[in-house]
This record gives C-alpha cells, structure tokens and sequence, in this order.
C-alpha cells in the first residue's frame, strides 16, 4: 500500500470526523460529522482500488444511512441549540473507549500481519467478479441477506400502520 | 474531415497540453476536461433557464422576458448580476456552518456526476469500471445537502420542505435504480462507455438504442419519471411548491446561495437527462445510419437538448402531485413495474432473435401497466368529497 500524501489526507479527513462525531454537542452535527468520516473511508477505499466497495459506501452509507440517522435525531428530540459549550461533558469517557477499542483492533491486525507474506500483489477486483463471487460461492449470504430486508422492509411497513390505526 | 471535427476537443486539447513538460501532460489533460465542463454546463444553464421562462410562458400563453435582450436571451445575465449584488441573509438563529455549506455540497456533487458521462466519442472524463455506480452515488449524496439546507435555517417551512425532499428523492431513488438495472443487465456492464458502444449498432439503419426495445422504452419512462422526482421538478415540486411552502427547504437562501441552488438543480436535470440519453438513447450515437457524419457530442448535447424541453414541457403542462399522491405512486405502481420490467429484460435475453420475444415482451410491459393501472383504480371509490379536520 502507498503511503503517501493523498491518504495522509484521507486518514486526517476520516480520523477528525469520526473524532467530531463523538465529541461534539449538537446532535446533527456530530450525524454530519459521520458523513464526513464516511466520505473519507469511502476515499480510502477508493485509493486501494475497489471500486465497488467505495461507490457502494458513498451510495449506501452517506445517500442511505447517514439520511436515515439525521431523520431519527429530528424526530425523536427538539432539535433546541444551548447555548454552552461545544464539546460534550462525556467526551473523556467516549474518547477512552474508542482508545481501547482501538488497541484490541490494532493488536490483532499486528498478530497477523507477521504471517502474511512479504510480496503480497494487488488483486485486481473487477464489479464482474465481485458479481460472479456473489452468484456462485456467496449465494447463500446473498439469500440470507435478502430475506433480512425484506423482514426489515415489513417490518417499517407494520409500524407505520399501526400509528395510521391509532388516530382513526 | 469529419472525424476531426467529430474529435476536435480531444485534439484541442492533446494540442494545448502538448506546450507543456511531459511530466504534467496527464495532469493538465484532467485539468483541461474539468474546466471544460465547468465553462459548458453553467452556460447551458443559462440558456436553460430562458428557454424555461419563454416556453412556461408560451404554454400559459403569455411572453416570457423579452426585455433584457432580443427575446430576452440575456436574461440569465440580468439574473446574474441581480444574485451577485443582493444582500446575503442569514437568520440569526440559522446553523452558520451547515447553512454556508448546503449549496457548496449540492454543486459539488451534481458536477462530480458529469465525470463519468461519455459526451462524444472518446469524450469521457474518467473511464470508471463501476462508473454508473459513482453516478448514483453522487446522486444519493444530493440528498445529504437538501437536509442541511433544510434544517439549518431553522424555519418551519424549510425543515418540512427539507423533509418532504427527501422522502421523496429516497423513494425515486430506488426508482431510478432499479429501472436502470435492466439496462446493466443486458449490458453486461457497469462501464458507461461500454454500455453506448453496446448501443452502436445499426440494423437496417435503424439503431440499437435500448429505448426501441419494449424493456428499454418502459425503463426509459420510469427513468424519466424518477428523474424529475429526484430534481424535485414538476409535476413533483411539492418541496419547492410555490403555493404551499413558500420556497421549501431554500426559503431562507438569498443571493448568490439561491443562485447556487438554482444552478445545483437544472446542471442536476442536465446531468440525468445525459444518463437516461446514455443509458436508453444511445448516449452519442446518431438515430440513422445515413446520419453517423454528424460530431457523436452534437447528438449528445442534441438529445440533452430535447430532454430539457420534455421537461420544461411536462412542468407546464401537469398539475402538481400531492405528496401521499406521488409516494403512493413511487412504491405502489412505479417499483412493481421496475421489478416486472427486469423479468421482461430478462426473457428478452434468453428468447433469442425473432419477432417472438418482441410480441411476448411488449405484450408483457402494455398489459401489465393496464392491468396495473385498472385494478389500481378500481379500489378508488371517487365520491364527492369529504374533508376531514383536525381535532
């Protein structure tokens, strides 16, 4: 992997923004902060060469999920601003959480790193491939992954019926 | 001759960068594409916005602006100058950061959406394997921008505006996806310049576009459809409705911001509209064979042309849609027939070629729609009307 300015960049972009959500006081701000960790680590991923993992996490995570968190933040609080200060009273909690969440991570990722070996070529992931993978090896996942949205999809449609009942 | 004019930006442009080191050739190449789509598409938003105003006003049967210019073709400058000069106002309690960054985002975005469309032959900006996938992804990242537009003023209107956007955009999102995967289907492809090379054949003169077949012309229709419900134009601008909420989720925009906005959204329409002619109508490929001398980016820029006027057309001719009207719209009819439409797509590929799978497939797609339509109607007991008030 190239080490160099483009994803000192991108890593700055994901790092402060993921930073940003977690420390600050206005709730929109820290989903908005996401979305720019999101765009960073979609970058990233474009910068080692899948295409279609990075188009698919701009696609899914800032057009789909980062929407969906702005939604459920508007509509379950008064979105009122206090006047005080920016940075939230847990932030010494939340940031030593993440440090240790970050430790076990990085341990492991060390432990086996020692064993890959030392020439390790690039594969070249084309959008057909992932396409046949999923149609020939993954099928099963790409069934039970189907059937999970389609449960999460009548499920949405139950509870919002059952609050068009309530007011009749 | 004719191939050079049909390549003449492309050599314009290995001509300009030649003067400079072969170390920056390739960097000044991207720079030089990147300006030129700059320098067209808001020129073309110029001349969209008066084409607008005078063919609203001819169907309302009134003129348009005909003072600034001959037939009021300067008008977009006088708007220019009007957006530059005005005072730029910001709600005192509005969010400051979010507010000055929601038409930055929406520009941003609706412009990185031209990179990956092939305006001529050769004329891509960036070949992407996945390229139609970024087009969508940038499209998903609008919404994003109409959201903190929305909710950064701190105004009623604008947050209900802010919301009713984006319900819609996520729906006809979909929409637009999955009408537009019936075309990678039978291309093979996510490439777009493989898909118009896929599109440039012709038969008896005739063309291999994807909007002749009975798939395509259904796939056409309901990417249409979903593209004027993502750039929130009529007859789906509850969002921006003029009546009801004052300006939706950019009311509190003034000056150059709205004008920011104004152009996010028709280079927005300019953008899908080269989609829906790259994905169904050939992109760059002429509609006879007798016509292939004409330059493969007049066409282009031609059928962009037409869209535009398709839209303008609809705008003043449709009445707008409520909005339990056009999401009931969106899931209940449009979708189903996205998802039949991947079926015929389907037996389309593997009924070989003959006149059968043209009688099946059309068969499919017109009764379908009838019967859909029918019993869609059939459960709509319209009775006088009755008003239901609020306790």
């Amino acid at each position: 992997m190239t080490v160099s300015i483009p994803f000192y960049i991108l890593s700055a972009i994901t790092l402060l923004g993921g930073l940003a959500a977690v420390t600050l006081r206005n709730t929109v701000h820290c989903a908005l902060a996401l979305t720019a960790a999101f765009a960073g680590l979609a970058m990233l991923f474009l910068q080692l060469d899948a295409q279609f993992a990075g188009f698919a996490q701009i696609l899914i995570y800032i057009g789909a999920v980062a929407i969906l968190v702005v939604f459920a933040i508007l509509l379950t609080r008064n979105a009122e601003l206090e006047a005080t200060s920016v940075f939230s009273r847990t932030w010494i909690a939340g940031l030593a959480i993440a440090a240790a969440v970050f430790t076990v991570l990085g341990w492991a990722i060390m432990q086996t790193a020692s064993r890959l070996p030392e020439a390790w070529p690039t594969p070249q992931v084309t959008v057909r491939d992932i396409g046949n993978a999923l149609m020939s090896r993954y099928i099963l996942p790409l069934e039970i992954v189907a059937l999970l949205l389609t449960a999460a999809l009548i499920g949405a449609v139950i509870v919002a019926m059952h609050e068009k009942e309530g007011t009749k | 001759m004719i191939e050079k004019l049909d390549q003449i930006f492309l050599l314009l442009r290995t001509w300009l960068v030649g003067f400079l080191p072969a170390r920056w050739q390739a960097a000044a190449g991207v720079v030089l594409g990147v300006v030129a789509i700059i320098g067209t598409y808001p020129a073309l938003f110029a001349l969209g916005t008066v084409m607008e105003r005078k063919g609203l006003g001819r169907m309302q049967n009134r003129l348009g602006p005909n003072r600034v210019g001959p037939f009021g073709i300067l008008q977009p400058v006088a708007d220019g100058i009007k957006a530059l000069v005005k005072e730029d106002v910001i709600p005192s309690r509005a969010d400051k950061a979010v507010h000055f960054l929601a038409p930055l985002l929406l520009v941003v975005v609706v412009f990185m959406g031209f990179a990956v469309l092939p305006m001529g032959r050769n004329m891509v900006l960036v070949d992407l394997d996945a390229g139609l996938l970024f087009f969508f992804a940038m499209g998903a990242s609008t919404e994003l921008s109409v959201f903190m537009a929305g909710w950064s003023s701190r105004n009623k209107y604008s947050l209900l505006g802010a919301m009713r956007a984006i319900a819609q955009m996520i729906s006809y999102e979909v929409v637009l996806l999955m009408s537009s995967l019936a075309v990678v289907m039978i291309s093979g492809t996510l490439s777009l310049p493989d898909i118009v090379d896929k599109q440039n054949r012709y038969t008896y003169g005739l063309p291999h576009w994807y909007a002749f077949t009975p798939w395509g012309f259904a796939g056409l229709v309901m990417f249409s459809i979903a593209a004027m419900a993502e750039t929130n134009r009529s007859p789906f601008d509850l969002p921006e409705g003029e009546s009801e909420l004052v300006a939706g989720y950019f009311t509190e925009y003034s000056g150059f911001k709205f004008a920011l906005f104004f152009l996010g959204e028709y280079v927005g329409m300019f953008s899908i509209a080269g989609l829906g002619a790259t994905l169904f109508l050939g992109g760059w490929t002429a509609p006879f064979e007798f016509l292939t001398w004409v330059p493969s980016w007049m066409w282009f820029f031609g059928k962009l042309m037409v869209a535009m006027c398709i839209f303008i057309w609809i705008r003043g001719t449709l009445p707008r849609l409520r909005q339990d009207q056009l999401m009931n719209f969106a899931w209940k009819f449009v979708l189903p027939m996205t998802l039949l439409n991947l079926l015929v797509a389907a037996l389309w590929r593997f009924l070989g070629h003959g006149w059968l799978r043209w009688v099946i497939c059309w068969v499919i797609v017109l009764g379908a729609y009838v019967l859909m339509a029918q019993i869609g109607m059939r459960k709509r007991n319209l009775g006088p009307r009755r008003y239901r008030y609020a306790e």
